[in-house]
């Protein structure tokens, strides 16, 4: 360990430094560095230790959680392939062909990502920071499989830029940047990312043919046709083996990431759990004034179809672009959940509304807290002890 | 009694090398000094000339804002040097004692029978003023404010922090008569915060004349901030009066014998210390007295010595001297060295508040902690964690960006005359953004100072 850390001290980093060939690569350096070496740099004010937390740590742990809906997102991408076209396939074959689809969707976010975070840190002189790591892998996980490399690419840049650096890089956007660049693909290349046809990859090989009575679409696009019978079954829809962006179909594997989120403490149980009573009451009530199928359907199918576990677990509680008062998060949850049921049930033009919810509440966000702050502060200034007035001269 | 205060909200760190309950009186140091930068926004002018001969109770310079704020020397003997620091800041002025200490005679006075005024030309002529802090702004007092009330805590929450039950042993009628002149100071109340559960002294739980309120609960609990907060909040307009327990012991010999006398006694703590226990010394004493053979010197490790705890102390050379306001020096390694993989590598060593690392595991644990910062600073990323370490009705965060942004209004609105550096030390370091929040609250208040000055 002495020996690689002597090498890149000694042989490496003067590169980098102020007169060395390479400077305008120092802060990319020094993202490899510290991701390589906790640096042996001392406190030199205020508290003299430190929590042995960092960003880096926090940020890996996300990506541990996202694990579980990154690996049968990869499975089910070669499992409804194989479907499609009426070939049984065993696990390995469905997952070695999802892998293939997916890995290249992760390199291209991730590149186009980090380039930017490297460009801008260079730019305005700070460390880079380690945000882009999970939304790197998040930007993936929300898009259907077919779309286009350099649609990721161009989505991932606008996202970046000027969904996070125009308001000064992490830590300071006002919207979520995964969603963002989601929204972005949504609205600037409909045709990729919605219907029936994008949701599983059926780009045949010679040979090949789509089985009969094949449609490709997503529980919540059949939902909205009011096909209720024609629905996946719950275990089904709960596992995942149904069509839908990559990441978001399989319940089961986002509850296991919401554990590892919740176990660690770095994803917040406050917004999980309001997200999720915001739809219950909104299930609720149109079970209660139902007028059409869409309306009838067991609130819990909500839960389990399309991006409402994902979103819930992974998009709502980015801390940054959520509420960040204790009280805002309840508020800022339970209307992402409601939204999210309005969208789908009553606004024919989306099927799903996880993503606008969460977006529109990113928004809402800093007015929730204004309002929370705005209590705090009456609160605190009702314990003023009125001030006797002075005897007059 | 009155009843309960539960303060939910804080944490104890558990670190090694918490003092054994032993005093030893060890010899005089060879060099004491008074520091200027113990106390905030102080601008010394010097009244004694390198060379000069003192007492005890001999001024060696005042403020130059406040002509009637005079610093005393602890001991008797010579001046010697005076150490400049960048800008030629003034960072110590160094007595060099004699062997025996001869007072300056201040007369002996029964609080009860002097006034007001008196009692307050008394402690400035002492250079025992400065021991009395007001909040807001946490600095020295100024003589022509009346405070709203005084506050004393009388247990110390930071970590491996001196048992002040024990400290206060066999200075129980000095402590007393210390509250004495005190109560005489406001027309308020003078309140004492004790731990509901750990203190047993008589002096603290039969105060006379004061009000004596109990605290249940982790640190920040023994803060007196805190403790303000819970007991009765400081609006702004007010000012209230703050000391701490050893201080009150020394303005109640005043008064006894009508001398300055400085000693004081002093927790040596932390996990490089080999016995880690109380000393009793005079204000400004060199470290090594107490610490020189005591402390665990290995191959490649350096130590940083602190006067005052870890969260809030002050880092001191290891010939440094005590703090005018600590009852505690902590040794502890330095983090210098690098760390492979450092962040990922779930090494037991390192603790956390978060269950993204083993030590939450292991609550029986305690721990060696080292001085490394782990990372670079980063913008506000997590939300909702300063807020389980700080006991108040403040929202740390939307504070912290106010001061960030030096919007006044909000300062004041979010409470910033309530609050001092050390009641944020936790959410310092708790931090994963690496944010230097002391500093930046310090800051908050100076700019606020300036504003209204």
């Amino acid at each position: 360990m002495k020996a690689l850390h002597n090498l890149i001290e000694k042989k490496v980093k003067p590169h980098f430094e102020q007169d060395g060939k390479l400077s305008k690569f120092y802060r990319t350096f020094e993202a490899f560095e510290t991701f390589l070496f906790v640096k042996g740099d001392v406190t030199t004010r205020g508290s003299h230790i430190r929590d042995a937390i960092d960003m880096k740590r926090t940020m890996f742990h996300v990506i541990i959680a996202l694990i579980p809906t990154l690996l049968f997102g990869m499975w089910n991408v070669g499992y409804q392939h194989f479907q499609a076209i009426g070939v049984d396939a065993d696990i390995f074959e469905a997952f070695w062909f999802g892998l293939l689809r997916v890995l290249p969707l992760i390199i291209v976010s991730y590149a186009s990502g980090l380039a930017i975070e490297f460009v801008f840190a260079t730019i305005r002189n700070h460390e880079v920071n380690e945000g882009f790591l999970v939304s790197g892998l998040l930007i993936p996980l929300i898009i259907p499989v077919t779309t286009p490399l350099w649609m990721v690419a161009v989505a991932t840049v606008f996202a970046v830029i000027i969904g996070k650096e125009v308001f000064g890089g992490t830590g300071m956007n006002i919207l979520n940047p995964a969603l963002l660049a989601r929204a972005f693909l949504f609205f600037a290349y409909p045709a990729h990312m919605s219907g029936d046809d994008v949701w599983i990859y059926t780009t045949l090989q010679e040979g090949q043919q789509l089985v009969d009575g094949f449609s490709g679409a997503t529980p919540l696009a059949v939902l909205a046709t009011g096909e209720v019978q024609s629905l996946p079954s719950v275990f089904e829809m709960f596992i995942g083996t149904i069509p839908g962006s990559i990441g978001e179909t399989s319940t089961l594997a986002v509850l296991l990431g919401a554990f590892v989120l919740i176990a660690t403490g770095v994803g917040s149980l406050r917004i999980m759990l309001s997200v999720v009573a915001g739809g219950l009451f909104m299930g609720l009530l149109f079970n209660l004034f139902a007028v059409n199928e869409f309306m009838e359907i067991p609130v819990y199918y909500h839960f389990i179809l399309g991006g409402f576990a994902f979103g819930t677990v992974y998009m709502a509680t980015d801390p940054v672009s959520a509420s960040q008062t204790g009280t805002g998060k309840y508020i800022y949850g339970f209307l992402i959940g409601v939204i999210t049921l309005l969208i789908r049930v009553v606004n024919p033009a989306f099927p799903e509304g996880m993503m606008l919810a969460i977006l529109f509440m990113n928004v809402f966000a800093p007015l929730i807290d204004h309002y929370v702050v705005r209590a705090n502060i009456k609160r605190r200034l009702k314990r003023v002890t009125p001030v006797e007035a002075e005897p007059q001269s | 009694m009155s009843k309960v205060i539960r303060i939910k909200r804080g944490l104890n760190i558990p670190l090694r090398g918490s003092a054994e309950k032993i005093l030893q009186t060890p010899s005089r140091a060879p060099e004491y000094a008074v520091k200027p930068p113990d106390f905030h926004g102080l601008f010394p002018k010097m009244l004694v000339e390198e060379g000069d001969r003192v007492k005890a109770g001999t001024p060696l310079f005042f403020d130059k804002y406040n002509e009637d704020v005079v610093f005393t020397s602890p001991v008797s003997g010579t001046y010697t040097r005076l150490v400049r620091g960048a800008k030629r800041r003034i960072l110590e002025v160094r007595i060099e004692p004699d062997a025996e200490d001869d007072y300056i005679d201040f007369g002996a006075a029964d609080p009860a029978s002097v006034s007001r005024e008196e009692i307050i030309d008394k402690l400035l002529k002492s250079g025992l003023w400065p021991a009395i802090r007001q909040r807001p702004y946490s600095i020295i007092a100024s003589r022509e404010d009346k405070p709203r009330d005084i506050f004393i805590s009388a247990f110390d929450s930071a970590p491996l922090a001196p048992d002040l039950d024990f400290v206060i042993n066999g200075s129980e009628g000095d402590f007393q008569k210390g509250l004495d002149v005190l109560s005489r100071l406001t027309d308020g109340d003078v309140h004492l915060g004790v731990d509901a559960e750990s203190t047993t002294s008589e002096a603290f739980n039969r105060a006379k004349g004061v009000r004596v309120h109990r605290f249940k609960g982790p640190h920040p609990a023994g803060n007196v901030g805190i403790q303000i907060h819970h007991i009765r909040p400081l609006n702004k307009g007010e000012v209230v009066w703050y000391l701490d327990v050893q201080h009150v012991v020394t303005i109640g010999r005043l008064f006894d014998t009508g001398t300055y006398d400085s000693r004081k006694v002093v927790a040596l703590t932390g996990s490089e210390v080999e016995n880690p226990r109380y000393y009793r010394v005079h204000a400004g004493a060199r470290l090594d007295i107490m610490a020189e053979g005591n402390v665990v010197k290995e191959e490649g490790v350096n130590l940083r010595y602190i006067s005052g705890n870890v969260l809030s102390g002050e880092k001191i050379a290891e010939k440094g001297y005590v703090g005018f306001y600590d009852s505690q020096v902590t040794v502890i390694p330095e983090g210098d060295k690098p760390e492979l993989m450092g962040w990922l590598i779930p090494n037991t060593g390192r603790f956390s508040v978060s269950r993204t690392w083993p030590s939450f595991l292991m609550p029986w644990k305690k721990y060696r902690l080292d001085t490394n910062i782990r990372s670079g600073e980063r913008p506000f990323v997590i939300t909702g964690l300063y807020e389980k370490y700080l006991p108040m009705d403040i929202l740390p965060m939307q504070l912290m960006k106010a001061i960030m942004i030096n919007d006044i209004d909000m300062m004041e609105n979010l409470g910033i005359y309530e609050v001092a550096p050390e009641d944020f030390a936790l959410c310092e370091f708790v931090c994963p953004s690496k944010i230097e929040i002391q500093s930046l609250i310090r800051d908050g208040l100076d700019n606020i100072q300036k504003e209204f000055a």
